[in-house]
């Protein structure tokens, strides 16, 4: 049997990049390679990130291990830990390696190696240098004497809590991020210490002045020294023991240690004296390799179409890009670079900071909140619509957001006090992304971000649609379906599937697309469109929609096929979870009388109901009557349907108005009354639930309907739509003021009649609503900026008189078992 | 020379359920079959099918479900079914789907399973 020699892959570097990117292979190929992996240091690999836990005790150095040693063996990866990689062979195809000294800097350039001990060499098929970054060291006498020293490793932080133990005095020098991560492990140890910056501000990479002065004033109170524009030129000592800084202005700072976290500088020697190219750091092309098309690079050790990282994101970026080439999984996987950003707490002060600190052209638009007391201060920069950078201090809460906003280049809402305080709606700027993989996204059905990221990745859906069908997310109420598509558009998985923007799902038409084909070839009835435009073939789950749309575009000659209706439309009433219905009544604005009230009584007694409930809408339900009792109930009840169990115009709320109520300023029962009265029945994409106030004190919800009107002094009605108080709650748009009872029908027809027309089917008036705007609806329906007035004014008075009460079909049922039970059959005899 | 074993097959129960016209095209009807309810369909395109009324998630009436292209919808959560093989759209749901045949103009129905 012959068995394949797989390739070799030596891995140069032993930390986070060279760890992740290991792992990355062994999730696309784990036989691909056989890999051999160099480390400097003589552990398996940790997370550098939490170092200054180490220092400052929370964590012990077993607990930031990544990968303990057992990994490497049952990955069957040969580790060569503590031995430094020398110099690429490239014309034998070796990587040389020297075993360190013990007590050796790893990453020191001059770290030495054992003596009399032969060199360590593997032949490699390809490399990955992963050799990362060292502490940058700003020149100055008398560093590296005992009491000095560095903050990057595991080792440097037992070095400098073991001697911290005897010391009353530390200096840090560096005010970026890691010296005042170093500073606060120091505080742990008992000792004072001040930090020294060259800049003349904390953070400089991250924070502007302002927001470096604020941080500044959070480290003081909480006993770190800050000194800024501060550069030593010696460390000086006194029997061997560290006394004191000299600087470089001529002043002193009495000090027992000093520990220097200046930045960092990526390790090139390995890459230079190999012969690839190296510049700022070793550089590398979107595939990240380098310029011998076997060895590739990743980590703070490349440069990147000019830019070099030092943050954890983009290394993971880099490592699955990587990995998809190298494993010929996806060759042409393509790194593009990173949008950076960092959220970290120093010293318990929650920082937040993203792309550039200062604006960079005039036309910048700069905001910013300044509230001392609490420490909190907040800056963004936009330019051209797009967030430019953010920084954000004592107050992270929005970073997740702003952070998506920038990342993606997502235009800006228009408000923008909204991006420093979230939204008024509370709806929140960007939703899914920056939620973790536990969040429940679907209430309706419990379905999980981390399902629907499996859905998208494992499952191959690449749409809402098969996500709903795959996981049931979105499948309920629908109201998480902006979330999905957001998710989608996250794992990069959105707008490759068409159907999605179908009208219904098995005809294969947008909405305009598919009218224009009805119209054109006067398709009148569902089945004649599954004929024409869908093959034949009649998909259940399209018929209810197609049912609707087509009985808005002949509104007179539509063939009502009953099969294409769904259950509630067969039977005009609300099916239950026992099978059994619910019958509302129309009780008109709400107001009945003793006796439409004795009937409802009568018939609760005599079909035995087991339940009589006064719904929200201002009516009785009638609950748990079997379908073949519908009929007789409807003809004792004497009253006409209220369609509580269809798409269509369903009730209009009111108040008590002028009539009895002290503060009413306009006749709300009326007005409900003849709402009511014209547009019962009328069908829409969705259901349409109305309500008109008397004044703004809003008894009847108006400001919540999908329409409402709310009188105001002086004779005037204010309309409202695209309110929502269901699974959405949402306050409506004020379309207009009008005068009269007779104009507010007037706008409220015309709306309807344009939803009509224009809706997606089962989109809710307030989703229609915020997808066109309410300007845009002002001026088509108020200022007739279409010139389409007259004509909707025209349609929605024959979908009026068009309309019949249905429960008059309880005098003949349209076919003869629209009303049945279960029937009996008969046994053949043979 | 050779045995051979006859084996008798039990007759089944045929159930008459009334001119396949009185079903209306792409509508369902629900019949007592044994003790069980059974609901029938009746495509455009002149197939007829006979499955279990009852969806097994939580006891919808498939017989007042949307129907067409040989599948249901069951009206309460909206699982679907194949009218053919009885397979659902949710994983491990099934219903019993029944033989049926048109003799006369009249639906028959086999007591037993398909």
């Amino acid at each position: 049997m012959v068995k394949m020699k797989r390739k070799k892959l030596v891995v140069i570097g032993n930390g986070m990049a060279g760890a992740r990117v290991v792992e990355e292979i062994l999730a696309r190929a784990p036989d691909h390679f056989d890999i051999v992996m160099f480390g400097a240091e003589p552990y398996g690999n940790y997370n550098r990130i939490l170092l200054s836990n180490v220092l400052n005790g929370t964590q012990a150095p077993a607990e930031i291990f990544i990968n303990p040693l057992s990994w490497y063996t049952q990955n069957g990866i040969t580790l060569h830990a503590g031995v430094k990689v020398a110099k690429i062979d490239r014309e034998n195809r070796v990587v040389i390696g020297a075993p360190l000294k013990k007590d050796a800097l790893a990453y020191a350039a001059n770290a030495e190696s054992q003596p009399d001990t032969p060199p360590v060499t593997e032949h490699y098929d390809a490399i990955i240098i992963a050799t990362g970054s060292r502490p940058f060291v700003p020149p100055m006498e008398g560093f590296g004497q005992p009491g000095t020293f560095l903050f990057r490793t595991i080792d440097d932080c037992e070095r400098i809590a073991h001697y911290a133990k005897n010391c009353k005095k530390a200096a840090v020098i560096g005010g970026g991020l890691l010296g005042l991560e170093a500073a606060r492990g120091l505080l742990t140890h008992g000792v004072e210490v001040t930090v020294l910056e060259a800049a003349p501000q904390l953070m400089a990479q991250q924070l502007d002045t302002e927001g470096g002065a604020m941080l500044r004033a959070a480290m003081e109170k909480m006993g770190v020294k800050v000194l800024t524009e501060k550069i030593t030129a010696r460390i000086e000592s006194e029997n061997g023991a560290i006394k004191r800084l000299a600087l470089k202005d001529g002043s002193y700072l009495e000090t027992d240690m000093v520990v220097v976290s200046a930045g960092i500088r990526p390790i090139t020697e390995v890459a230079s004296v190999s012969g690839l190219t190296v510049e700022k750091a070793i550089v590398v092309d979107d595939q990240m390799r380098t310029s011998d098309p076997d060895i590739f690079s990743l980590g703070e050790c490349v440069q990147h179409r000019g830019r070099i990282y030092g943050l954890v994101d983009p290394i993971w970026e880099q490592a699955k890009v990587l990995a998809d080439v190298i494993t010929g999984t996806r060759e042409t996987a393509a790194y593009l670079g990173s949008k950076l950003g960092t959220k970290l707490k120093v010293m318990g002060v929650e920082v937040g900071s993203l792309g550039e600190t200062r604006p960079a052209k005039p036309t910048d638009e700069v905001l910013t909140f300044s509230e001392p007391s609490r420490g909190v201060y907040k800056k963004l920069i936009i330019r051209d619509n797009l967030l430019a950078g953010a920084i954000l201090l004592g107050e992270t809460d929005n970073f997740g957001s702003l952070m998506q906003l920038f990342q993606n280049n997502t235009p800006l809402p228009d408000v923008r006090a909204e991006l420093l305080f979230g939204s008024r709606t509370g709806k929140s700027l960007v939703k899914a992304s920056d939620l973790p993989d536990a969040a429940q996204i679907c209430n309706c059905n419990g379905v999980s971000k981390g399902q629907i990221v499996a859905a998208i990745r494992d499952g191959g859906c690449n749409s809402v649609g098969k996500i709903g069908a795959c996981t049931k997310a979105g499948s309920g109420c629908g109201s998480c379906k902006p979330l999905i598509t957001e998710i989608l558009a996250g794992c990069g998985a959105a707008g490759d599937d068409p159907s999605e923007h179908y009208y219904v799902p098995g005809v294969p038409y947008e909405k305009a697309a598919l009218v224009e084909e009805i119209r054109k070839r006067g398709l009148k009835s569902v089945s004649s469109v599954f004929r024409e435009l869908a093959g034949g073939k009649e998909d259940a789950a399209s018929k209810a929609g197609l049912a609707s749309l087509l009985k808005s575009l002949w509104p007179d000659e539509y063939e009502d096929e009953r099969d294409a209706r769904f259950i509630n439309d067969r039977v005009h009433a609300n099916i239950q979870k026992d099978a059994t219905y619910s019958v509302i009544p129309r009780i008109y604005a709400g107001v009945t009388t003793p006796d439409e009230l004795r009937r409802i009584a009568d018939v609760a007694i005599k079909y035995n109901v087991p339940m009589v409930k006064i719904t929200g809408g201002q009516r009785i339900d009638l609950l748990g009557i079997k379908k073949e009792d519908l009929p007789g109930v409807w003809q004792d009840l004497g009253m006409p349907s209220g369609h509580a169990y269809t798409k269509a115009f369903r009730t209009c709320k009111s108040c008590v108005g002028t009539d009895f109520c002290r503060y009413g300023v306009g006749d709300s029962i009326a007005l409900a009354q003849k709402i009511e009265r014209r547009f019962q029945g009328i069908e829409s994409p969705h259901k349409m639930k109305l309500a008109t106030a008397g004044c703004p004190r809003n008894c009847s919800e108006a400001y919540v309907k999908d329409l409402g009107a709310v009188a105001i002094e002086g004779g005037l009605w204010e309309i409202y739509v695209g309110g929502a108080a269901g699974s959405a709650v949402r306050k409506g748009d004020l379309l207009c003021t009008v005068t009269s009872h007779d104009e507010v029908l007037k706008i409220m027809g015309r709306f309807m009649q344009y939803y009509r027309e224009h809706g997606r089917y089962q989109e809710r008036s307030y989703h229609f609503l915020e997808r066109l705007g309410v300007e845009l609806l002002r001026d088509i329906l108020v200022n007739d900026s279409e010139g389409i007035c007259a004509r909707l004014d025209a349609d929605i008075q024959k979908a009026v008189d068009a309309y019949v009460d249905p429960w008059t079909e309880a005098q003949a049922p349209v076919w003869p078992s629209q009303f049945r039970g279960v029937e009996p059959a008969i046994e053949v005899k043979s | 020379m050779s045995t051979h074993t006859i084996l008798e097959t039990p007759r089944q129960t045929v159930f008459n359920l009334g001119p396949a016209s009185e079903v209306p095209f792409g509508l369902g009807r629900c019949f007592q079959v044994m003790g069980e309810e059974v609901a029938v369909f009746r495509q455009r395109d002149g197939r007829i099918f006979a499955v279990q009324n009852r969806c097994p998630h939580r006891g919808g009436p498939l017989a007042d479900g949307l129907a067409g292209n040989g599948s249901v919808v069951c009206p309460l959560h909206a699982h679907k079914f194949d009218l053919c093989t009885g397979k659902g759209s949710e994983v491990h749901e099934c219903v019993k789907s029944f033989r049926v045949t048109v003799v006369d103009g009249d639906i028959h129905l086999c007591g037993g399973q398909v």
